[in-house]
């Protein structure tokens, strides 16, 4: 009797810290509160403009973190194609753009060409039953020569070209100076980017949410969620699959072709490790948006690339000074691997979590 | 409406790890005919149903459903005919979808989809009155997650679903045989009055006997992929379970007879 009350506080302790592991807290405690206090520590006098440029840049790749919930979250279909995509999209804008044709019309192009691609993955997948994510690193290789053919080399500068924001950024500038003075001139692209892309990213949103609830998003979510039972009632889940894995792509491509002009370049290798860029959305919008249901879950994902960019550029502008003296800062290059180690983390986490739930 | 032609599968032919899981199946059901299916493990009782649904092609056979020649049509396509409860009350529902939306799309079997709602106000009507006879109050829970539902509930589900758009063949998988006594005696009774109502031709595979005996109008035995006994309603009318029992040890013993037979020839 003596014994176990003596063993008892012990027990406790240790479930209490494996608990805490456990709970739902531990991802909210390793994703939200760095990214809480990364924004604190955001210094300098320009706090604000890297606040906005984050979000803006976050927006532009937030149709990014919609597609890698739709492949990785509804489809159960772990999807890399969106390296050869994203660039693809951005080769389709630049190559356009200068070659004089109006900057509107890449975005559809971009927004078709992705889901060509990616509707080759899912074939190639389900087809010659190759497992998807061998299928999808082989369209990406091959998305690699059929970028550089596109471009003719592998970054196009489009600096000085019209995109979809110059005819508007003069009269949005005189705007912002009117109403804000002098001051805000220096924030009005970064706006202006803010108010576009995120227009074009609701529309996107609220068009996919209404198309998940038609009969055929109901199916394609169906094949994601038990292929077996798609199968019983009589529908081939290959369609659904190649249906669902293009509409991802032509989100990725598309955002690839908005940011191509937002950043003023289109690079063959900026889609290389986007794949993790685009999980750490879904996994850092999941710990704040509940992802309930689908209407739930596209906002999560959007949310979630805000906040992970805006945890990037607040790690950026960390400055450490060393023992000796000297200062340490995260560089650009170190981004990939905390960004690696982040979803590591969560997924580790996730694991966890389940393990305790079925045991 | 269902017929067998000596039906034979051998998985991994010419291989160390061969199996031959069906010996040339001949059967004919007639319509509205409910046929329980018994036989030990490794009968071939799954096999035989895998091969009716169309997971595989057989080796040999063929089958026709309607006077249709089924045997090469892939599964999703001879789905359209055939309803299927699986013995994992997990395989029949998509459990992070809604129960009106499972339902939806099991009505929307054999229709072309469309852009139109999935779950329309129209489908959600008539979704109230099939849920509400089998009195497990699911009708006020449509927007529910399957997720939340037990394995009963979720089982119950599944058999409206396979049953509905009236399929020309049910496919029953010891689909009582994950669930607890009290839930699968409610199950049977839900399935008994379903295939009723409905008038479906039947296969119910079952590992209890009894329940062979009570239900439907016609038993089946399989034994080493054959069908040893085939028993109409007249025979097996007064048959107890020990006496099922006791046709099974023959027909086992004339089984081994033969085995040793064939051993002593060579």
């Amino acid at each position: 009797m003596s014994q176990t009350t003596t063993s008892q506080p012990v027990e406790k302790e240790t479930s209490r810290i494996a608990r805490l592991l456990q709970s739902r807290i531990a991802p909210i405690i390793v994703v939200i509160l760095p990214i809480i206090l990364a924004l604190f520590l955001i210094g300098g006098s320009n706090s604000f403009g890297v606040w906005l440029g984050a979000t803006a840049t976050g927006l532009s790749l937030a149709l990014v973190g919609v597609g890698v919930y739709i492949t990785f979250r509804i489809l159960d279909f772990p999807d890399l194609t969106i390296d050869g995509t994203y660039p693809l999209g951005a080769s389709f804008a630049a190559i356009m753009i200068i070659n004089g044709y109006s900057p509107w019309l890449t975005l559809p192009v971009a927004f078709l060409m992705g889901g060509v691609f990616g509707g080759v993955t899912a074939v190639i997948a389900t087809k010659f039953k190759i497992h998807s994510l061998l299928a999808s690193i082989i369209v990406a290789t091959g998305l690699v020569s059929i970028n550089l053919r596109l471009m003719g080399r592998s970054n196009i500068p489009l600096l000085n070209e019209g995109t979809i924001f110059s005819p508007f950024a003069p009269g949005f500038r005189d705007f912002i100076i009117a109403r804000f003075g002098e001051d805000a001139a220096r924030y009005a692209t970064n706006w202006l980017t803010i108010i576009m892309v995120g227009v074009i990213v609701i529309l996107c949103k609220l068009v996919f949410d209404w198309f998940t609830q038609t009969e055929i998003g109901m199916a394609m979510r169906a094949t994601g969620d038990n292929g077996k039972m798609i199968k019983a009632l009589g529908r081939n889940p290959d369609y659904f699959l190649i249906l669902g894995v293009a509409i991802s792509n032509a989100m990725v491509a598309l955002s690839g072709a908005i940011v191509a002009q937002f950043q003023g370049f289109a690079d063959v290798n900026m889609g290389l490790g986007l794949i993790i860029a685009g999980l750490a959305a879904v996994i850092v919008g999941e710990t704040i948006v509940r992802p309930t249901s689908v209407r739930r879950a596209t906002l999560s994902a959007i949310v979630g690339m805000i906040m992970y960019r805006i945890a990037i550029a607040a790690a950026l502008s960390l400055r450490f000074t060393l023992p000796g003296g000297q200062t340490f800062r995260v560089e650009a290059t170190d981004v990939k691997l905390a960004t690696a180690l982040l979803v590591l983390i969560v997924l580790w986490l996730t694991n966890v979590r389940k393990k305790r739930r079925t045991s | 409406m269902l017929r067998l032609e000596d039906l034979h599968q051998t998985f991994n032919a010419g291989q160390i790890n061969e199996v031959t899981a069906l010996r040339g199946i001949d059967l004919h059901l007639s319509a509205e005919e409910f046929v329980t299916i018994i036989g030990s493990n490794g009968a071939g009782k799954s096999t035989l149903f895998n091969a009716i649904a169309g997971e595989f092609s057989p080796t040999n056979g063929r089958i026709l459903i309607d006077d249709i020649d089924v045997t090469t049509w892939p599964e999703y396509k001879r789905a359209a005919l055939i309803g299927r409860v699986f013995q994992n009350p997990y395989h029949g529902t998509a459990a992070q979808m809604t129960i009106a939306e499972n339902m939806s799309l099991a009505m929307l079997r054999r229709q072309r989809l469309g852009l139109r709602r999935g779950v329309s106000r129209l489908r959600r009507e008539k979704l109230g009155d099939l849920l509400a006879p089998i009195g497990l109050g699911l009708e006020d829970r449509l927007n529910d997650k399957v997720d939340l539902l037990s394995g009963g509930q979720r089982q119950a589900m599944t058999l409206l679903m396979a049953s509905l758009s009236s399929p020309k063949l049910l496919l029953l998988d010891e689909h009582t045989a994950a669930l607890d006594p009290a839930t699968a005696v409610r199950i049977l009774e839900i399935t008994q009055s379903v295939v009723e109502e409905q008038r479906l031709t039947t296969l119910m595979i079952t590992h209890n006997m009894q329940q062979a005996l009570n239900f439907g109008t016609r038993t089946l035995m399989l034994h080493k992929g054959k069908i040893v006994l085939d028993l109409t309603q007249e025979e097996r009318r007064g048959l107890t379970v020990q006496g099922l029992i006791d046709k099974f040890s023959e027909v086992k013993q004339e089984a081994l007879m033969d085995d040793e037979l064939l051993l002593s020839n060579e």
